[in-house]
C-alpha cells in the first residue's frame, strides 16, 4: 500500500510545531500502525531527517503508552484496541492519514507525538490506594467473600490502561473515565469502601487542579476505551462524590 | 458541601448544571401542558393562565426561582464551555468527532444559545408584555384574555418559523440534556434504559407539540 | 573470588524462619537516614520500593517508562501461583516447592525455592487487602485454574490480565508512598552506569530521558529490578523497551552474570507475519487448559494447508497429530513450557507447519467448545443434540475464559478462533538466567541487590507458568525488605552519599562519552538494523536447538556484529534532548555483549536441561538429557573487559529434599 502520512511535527515543548507531509510505500496490510511507523523512521533516518517521536512499549496493547489521534480519533479508527493494535488492514491504498499527538492542556507534548501524562500517575497519587501495608500480614485472601457480580464489575474497571484516549477524545479534554474507573473498581470492594469517602474528593480535587475539562457526558470516551470503560463508573464516582460531599 | 464551597468542584459544577436543567425540564412540561388546554379548551387555558400570571406563590416565589434556573443554567453552561475550551488550548487538526458521540452530545451550546435567544422573544412576547399590562400601564384584570393574546401572535408567520425552529433545537438539546442530567447525578442503572425512552420521547414530543400549538393557531386564525 | 549462596542452616522450611529471627534489624529512626535506590518499577521493583518505603527508607525509584504502571510485568496473562490450597487438591508448600524444582529442571537453588513457595501464600493475601480485583466464584470467595507443569489448581488470576492487575496493586502502594514523600519517582530515567565506592554500590548514573540530562543519584544501596533480557532476540514477547542495561551495567561493575543462556520459549505466540515484525504476542498458557494443539498427520494435508488449498476444520479427527497428547499422555497439553515448544519445532521441522512460513501449529477450541455447549445445554435443561445450540453455548463459556485474548487474536491475525483453531508458535518470553545473586538477593557487589526476572534464583533452566509473577512480588514485598535491613544495618551513621566524589565523577564521564561516541558517529545504518541481525543470529543458532558449531559461529557473529555496530550505526539527533534511537543505541550495545556471553554460556552447558537444549544431548525419542553429575551448577560469569574473556565460577546445587530424576511429564 501507498500512504500520504500528515504527522505533526515538534521539536520540543516550546517548539510551536506544524504538520509535515510525508509519503510511504510499501506498507503492508499485516503491519500494525506503530510497525508502519517503525518503516517511515528507518527512512528518514537513512535520509538524515529526524525521527518521529512517538511513545510505545509492549506494542500489545496492555502498558497504555502508546497514544496517536489518528484521522480524527484517539488510537485510531477501530474499536476496542490501542494504536499498537491497529493493523494497516484499516485503511486503504492511497489513504491520506492524519497522526497527532493526544492533545490536552493537562498532557502538553515532549516531542513530536510523545506526550506527559504523568497528571494521571498524579490524580492516582491522590487516592488511588487502599492503605495497608505491604507486610502480608492482613486477613486471609478468603475472609471476605465478595459478590462474584461485584468483584468482576470492579475487575472490569481496572483494567483500565491509563492510555488518555478518553482525554484526548473528549470534547472537553476530561479525564472524568479515568479517575471513575479507579474510583469505582476500589468502591465496589468491601477492601476500599473504608477509604471511599477521602478517596473520592481527593482524586477529583486533584483533577481539577491538573486542568483537565468537565465531563459534558458525550460519552465519547466509552466508544474510544481501547478497555471498554463504562459510563457506568462515571455515574458512579458522581454518586460517590455526592455521598462524600454530603458527609 | 465539605470541600469548602459549593461549585468549587467540576462533579458539583456538574450536578448544578444538571439539576438546574431537570428543573427547568418540569417547568417545560407544565407549560407544555397549559399551552395544550389552548387547543383542546380555551376557557381552561384561560383559567390556568390567570391563575398563573396572578397567584402571589407564582408570581413572586416561583417565577424568580424559575428566571434565575434559566440565568444559572445559562451562565453555569457558559462557564463550564469556557473551562472545555481552556483544557485543550490547542485544537486538533483532525477531529472526528461524529465517530463517538451525537452531534447533540457536542453542540450543546449552540442548542442551548439558540434556545436562549428563542426566549429572550419569547420574553418580549409575553412576559414583558405581561408586565405591562400588570405593572406598568397598569389595567384591570381581565380573566379572558389569554387566549385571544395568543392567538394575535402566532399571525406573524416569522414568528411562527422562528418558534418552530427553535423548538427543533430544544428538542436536540433535550436529547442530550434530559438523559445526560441523569449521568450527571449518578444515576445510571437498570432503570436507565426504560428511563432513556421517556428522556428521548420528551425530547421528541413535547418541543414537537410547543411547535404543533403554534402551527395550529397560525393556521386557524 | 569463591561463591557464597549464604543459605542458612537448618531444616529447609525453618531456614527463612530462622534466618529472620536472627538478622540485623534498622530501627525506625535510622531508617529514616538510609537511602536505597530501586531500579525498575514492575512487580519485583515496584513492591519493593512501596515496602521499603512503608518501612521508613528513603527510597527513589527509576523507570524509562513515562510512568510506574507501563512496566512490563503488565503484560503477564495467565496468573500467579500460591500454595494455599482452596481447591482441596492436595497442596502444600512443599508441593509448590518440589514443582518449582523439577520444572526448572533441577537447576534452581533450593533453599530460594522453599522461601519463595512459603511466602507465596501471603502474596495473595496481600494482594487482596490491596483492592486486587482476583477471580472469584458464585460463593464470593477466590477461584483457581491450573497451569502447565502441575497436577494441582494453584493459579489465581484475573481474567487474562492477571499481571496488570498485580502491577497496579503494587503500583498502588507505590503511589501512596509517592504521596507521603516516601518514594521519589524518576519515571523516563534509565539507569546508566552503576557507582561503586570502596567497593560497594552507592549510586546510579541516570539520563532523564524527556531532557537528556545525565544525573547523578546516591544511596545506601542499590537494587536492580530491571526485568529480563528476553529483546536480545529482537523479536519476543518483551516490550521494546525491556533491556538489560541496568543488569549488564552491575556485570560489568563486578558482579556476576548467572546461566544467561536459560532462556523461555513459550509455545503459545501469535506466529512471525513478515519482515516488518516488530514484536510477538503471547496468548496466555492459560489456553491450553482448553485449547488442544495439533498438526496435520500427513505432509500433504499440510502443504495444502500451506497454499491455502485446505482448511483446517476441513481436516477429520483421523487426519490430526495431537502430538502433545500422543507424547505425553500423563499431561497432555499442559506440559511445561520448554517441552510444549521444542515439540511444536519438531514438527514444523519436520514439514507440518501450518502457515505460510510454516512455522505454526494449531490450538483447537472446538472440542472445548463442544464440551462446554453440551455441559451447559444439559444445565439448563436444553437439548444437548442440537448443534447450533451447543456451539453457541460453548461460544459463551470460552468467550468469558478467554475473550480478552480471543479479541486480541483476531485484531492482530483478522481470523476468527472461535470458528478456525488458532494458529500459534513458540517465541522467546522470559529468561531465567540473570544477575547472580545470594540467599540474601545480594548480587557478587556489596550493596547491589538484584530481584524478580533481574536475578537468575528461582526457576532454574525453566519456569513454570504462573510462578514469574510469583518470584517477582515475593522477592519485593517479603523478602528484599528483611535481607536489605540486614545488610544496610551498619550504615546507619554514614549520613548522605555525596556525589562530588570521583567515583560519580568518573561513571557520569564514561556514560557521556557513550553517549557522545553514538550521536557523533558517522554511520548508516540505524540501531534497528543491528539489533534485527543480532536476533537472527540468536534465533536461529543460540534459539530453542542448538549445538556446538552454531554456538561456535554465533559467539564470532556477534562479535564482529558489535563491531560492525560500533562503526557503523547512526544515532540522529542530540545527546541533550528527548532522543528515542540514542536510547534504543545504548540498550543494543548491551546487548551486543549480553548475546555473546549467552552463546558462550550454552556452548560450555554440555547437557540439556529445561530452557536449554542441546542437539547432542537428548535421548533417543528427542527428550532432554541432563548431566547432573557434571552440570548441577549455577554458571556465574566474570566480566574481564569483554565478553570472551569472562571467567566461569560455579555454585554447586546441593538438592537435600528433592531427589533428582529425570523430568518425565509422559
Amino acid at each position: 500500500m501507498k500512504l500520504n502520512l500528515k504527522i505533526w511535527r515538534q521539536k520540543n515543548a516550546q517548539d510551536q510545531g506544524k504538520m509535515v507531509d510525508y509519503a510511504i510505500d510499501n506498507v503492508s496490510p499485516d503491519m500494525s500502525f506503530l510497525e508502519m511507523l517503525d518503516v517511515l523512521n528507518d527512512d528518514l533516518i537513512q535520509k538524515d531527517q529526524d525521527p518521529v517521536a512517538f511513545d510505545h512499549d509492549c506494542r500489545e496493547g496492555i502498558c497504555g503508552m502508546c497514544s496517536l489521534y489518528i484521522n480524527g480519533e484517539a488510537h485510531g479508527p477501530d474499536r476496542g484496541v490501542t494504536t499498537c493494535q491497529l493493523h494497516m488492514r484499516k485503511f486503504k491504498d492511497g489513504d491520506t492519514i492524519f497522526i497527532e499527538p493526544f492533545r490536552a492542556k493537562a498532557f502538553p507534548v515532549i516531542k513530536d507525538l510523545a506526550v506527559n501524562r504523568s497528571a494521571f500517575d498524579r490524580i492516582q497519587q491522590a487516592g488511588g490506594f487502599i492503605s495497608v501495608n505491604t507486610s502480608g500480614n492482613t486477613l486471609d485472601a478468603n475472609a471476605i467473600p465478595i459478590p462474584k457480580h461485584d468483584a468482576d464489575r470492579a475487575f472490569d474497571a481496572a483494567t483500565c490502561i491509563g492510555c488518555g484516549a478518553c482525554v484526548a477524545t473528549c470534547k472537553n479534554s476530561s479525564a472524568m473515565l479515568f479517575v471513575s474507573a479507579k474510583v469505582s473498581q476500589f468502591a465496589l470492594l468491601p477492601q476500599g469502601r473504608v477509604e471511599a469517602t477521602d478517596r473520592v474528593l481527593n482524586m477529583v480535587r486533584q483533577m481539577d487542579e491538573e486542568g483537565f475539562g468537565n465531563c459534558t457526558n458525550t460519552g465519547a470516551c466509552e466508544v474510544e476505551c481501547p478497555k471498554g470503560i463504562s459510563l457506568e463508573n462515571i455515574a458512579r464516582m458522581n454518586r460517590e462524590y455526592l455521598a462524600a460531599s454530603l458527609k | 458541601m465539605s470541600n469548602n464551597g459549593m461549585l468549587k468542584s467540576s462533579i458539583a459544577r456538574k450536578v448544578a448544571m444538571a439539576l438546574s436543567g431537570l428543573f427547568l425540564i418540569l417547568f417545560l412540561g407544565q407549560h407544555f401542558f397549559i399551552n395544550s388546554m389552548s387547543v383542546v379548551s380555551p376557557d381552561t387555558f384561560n383559567e390556568i393562565s390567570h391563575f398563573m400570571g396572578y397567584n402571589p406563590v407564582v408570581q413572586f416565589v416561583l417565577q424568580p426561582i424559575l428566571i434565575f434556573g434559566v440565568i444559572f443554567h445559562f451562565c453555569m453552561g457558559l462557564y463550564l464551555d469556557y473551562q472545555n475550551k481552556k483544557a485543550r488550548p490547542i485544537k486538533y487538526v483532525k477531529n472526528n468527532g461524529a465517530a463517538n458521540a451525537s452531534w447533540m452530545s457536542r453542540n450543546m451550546v449552540i442548542t442551548g444559545i439558540v434556545v436562549l435567544a428563542f426566549l429572550g422573544l419569547h420574553f418580549y412576547d409575553f412576559w414583558v408584555h405581561e408586565m405591562n399590562v400588570k405593572y406598568i400601564n397598569v389595567q384591570p384584570e381581565d380573566p379572558t384574555r389569554y387566549y385571544e393574546e395568543l392567538r394575535q401572535k402566532f399571525v406573524d408567520p416569522v414568528r411562527v418559523g422562528i418558534y418552530v425552529v427553535s423548538f427543533v433545537l430544544l428538542a436536540l438539546h433535550l436529547l442530550h440534556g434530559f438523559m445526560s442530567s441523569f449521568q450527571s447525578i449518578g444515576f445510571n442503572n437498570k432503570y436507565s434504559r426504560s428511563l432513556r425512552g421517556f428522556a428521548y420521547a420528551f425530547a421528541i414530543l413535547v418541543p414537537a407539540g410547543f411547535a404543533l400549538i403554534a402551527l395550529y393557531h397560525h393556521f386557524t386564525i | 573470588m569463591a561463591l557464597d549462596s549464604k543459605i542458612p542452616a537448618g531444616s529447609i522450611d525453618q531456614k527463612w524462619t530462622n534466618y529472620k529471627n536472627k538478622i540485623n534489624l534498622v530501627n525506625p529512626a535510622n531508617k529514616r537516614n538510609l537511602d536505597i535506590i530501586v531500579v525498575g518499577t514492575g512487580l519485583a521493583g515496584g513492591s519493593a520500593s512501596a515496602t521499603l518505603a512503608e518501612l521508613g527508607y528513603n527510597v527513589k525509584a527509576f523507570c524509562f517508562q513515562d510512568s510506574p504502571r507501563r512496566a512490563h510485568s503488565i503484560a503477564a496473562q495467565g496468573g500467579i501461583n500460591a500454595a494455599k490450597n482452596y481447591m482441596g487438591d492436595g497442596d502444600s508448600v512443599f508441593r509448590l516447592f518440589y514443582d518449582t524444582v523439577k520444572g526448572g529442571d533441577y537447576r534452581a537453588r533450593e533453599a530460594n525455592v522453599y522461601r519463595l513457595a512459603e511466602v507465596s501464600t501471603n502474596i495473595i493475601d496481600q494482594c487482596v487487602a490491596q483492592g486486587v480485583p482476583l477471580a472469584r466464584e458464585y460463593g464470593g470467595l477466590l477461584d483457581n485454574r491450573s497451569f502447565g507443569g502441575t497436577l494441582v489448581s494453584r493459579t489465581f488470576y484475573a481474567k487474562g490480565q492477571t499481571g496488570q492487575q498485580l502491577l497496579l496493586g503494587a503500583y498502588s502502594a507505590m503511589n501512596r508512598q509517592i504521596a507521603r514523600g516516601k518514594i521519589k519517582m524518576y519515571a523516563r530515567h534509565e539507569m546508566l552506569e552503576l557507582v561503586v565506592i570502596d567497593g560497594k554500590a552507592r549510586g546510579i548514573i541516570a539520563r532523564n530521558l524527556m531532557t537528556g540530562a545525565i544525573e547523578r543519584h546516591s544511596a545506601h544501596a542499590v537494587v536492580i529490578a530491571s526485568g529480563g533480557y528476553g529483546n536480545v532476540f529482537f523479536l519476543s514477547t518483551n516490550a521494546m523497551g525491556s533491556n538489560v542495561t541496568a543488569a549488564w551495567k552491575v556485570h560489568k561493575k563486578g558482579a556476576y552474570f548467572a546461566n544467561p543462556c536459560y532462556t523461555q520459549i513459550h509455545p503459545t505466540c501469535i506466529p512471525v507475519s513478515g519482515d516488518h515484525q516488530s514484536k510477538l504476542t503471547l496468548m496466555s498458557e492459560s489456553l491450553r487448559n482448553d485449547g488442544r494443539i495439533w498438526v496435520p498427520k500427513s505432509l500433504e494435508d499440510a502443504k495444502a494447508i500451506r497454499e491455502g488449498r485446505k482448511k483446517p476444520t476441513q481436516l477429520s479427527e483421523e487426519e490430526r497429530d495431537y502430538y502433545l497428547e500422543r507424547r505425553y499422555p500423563a499431561f497432555g497439553n499442559l506440559v511445561p513450557r520448554d517441552i510444549a515448544s521444542r515439540a511444536a519445532k519438531e514438527r514444523c521441522d519436520a514439514g507440518y507447519g501450518v502457515n505460510k512460513t510454516g512455522e505454526a501449529v494449531y490450538l483447537d477450541f472446538a472440542s472445548a467448545i463442544e464440551r462446554y455447549g453440551k455441559d451447559q445445554a444439559r444445565i439448563r435443561h436444553l437439548d444437548e443434540n442440537n448443534k447450533e445450540l451447543v456451539l453457541k453455548l460453548g461460544k459463551e463459556v470460552i468467550a468469558a475464559k478467554y475473550g480478552n485474548l480471543f479479541q486480541m487474536y483476531e485484531k492482530i491475525v483478522d481470523e476468527n478462533p472461535y470458528e478456525t483453531p488458532m494458529m500459534i508458535y513458540p517465541a522467546v518470553h522470559y529468561t531465567m538466567g540473570g544477575v547472580w545473586v545470594d540467599y540474601n538477593l545480594m548480587t557478587t557487589i556489596p550493596g547491589c541487590f538484584a530481584i524478580g526476572e533481574a536475578n537468575f534464583s528461582d526457576h532454574g533452566a525453566n519456569r513454570l507458568g504462573a510462578s514469574a509473577l510469583m518470584q517477582g512480588l515475593a522477592d519485593g514485598y517479603f523478602v528484599l525488605p528483611y535481607t536489605i535491613g540486614d545488610y544496610l544495618a551498619p550504615d546507619i551513621k554514614l549520613g548522605k552519599i555525596p556525589t562530588d566524589t570521583p567515583e560519580f565523577e568518573e561513571a557520569e564521564k564514561s556514560v557521556r562519552n557513550q553517549l557522545e561516541k553514538f550521536v557523533s558517529n558517522k554511520g548508516t545504518q540505524p540501531v534497528d538494523h543491528f539489533h534485527r541481525r543480532l536476533g537472527k543470529i540468536m534465533w536461529d543458532k543460540v534459539g530453542m536447538a542448538r549445538n556446538e558449531k552454531g554456538l561456535n559461529e554465533a559467539i564470532k557473529e556477534i562479535a564482529e556484529l558489535r563491531e560492525d555496530f560500533y562503526k557503523n550505526v547512526k544515532v540522529p539527533g542530540t545527546l541533550d534532548s528527548f532522543n528515542q534511537e540514542l536510547e534504543k543505541a545504548m540498550r543494543v550495545a548491551d546487548f551486543l555483549e549480553l548475546g555473546e556471553l549467552f552463546a558462550k554460556d550454552a556452548l560450555h552447558r554440555n547437557e540439556s536441561c529445561g530452557g536449554h537444549f542441546r542437539e547432542e544431548y537428548q535421548t533417543p525419542d528427542g527428550e532432554a538429557l541432563r548431566d547432573d553429575e557434571n552440570f548441577a551448577y549455577v554458571a556465574a560469569w566474570e566480566y574481564k573487559g569483554k565478553p570472551a574473556d569472562a571467567v566461569l565460577h560455579k555454585e554447586p546445587l546441593v538438592y537435600d529434599n528433592v531427589k533428582l530424576v529425570t523430568r518425565s511429564y509422559k
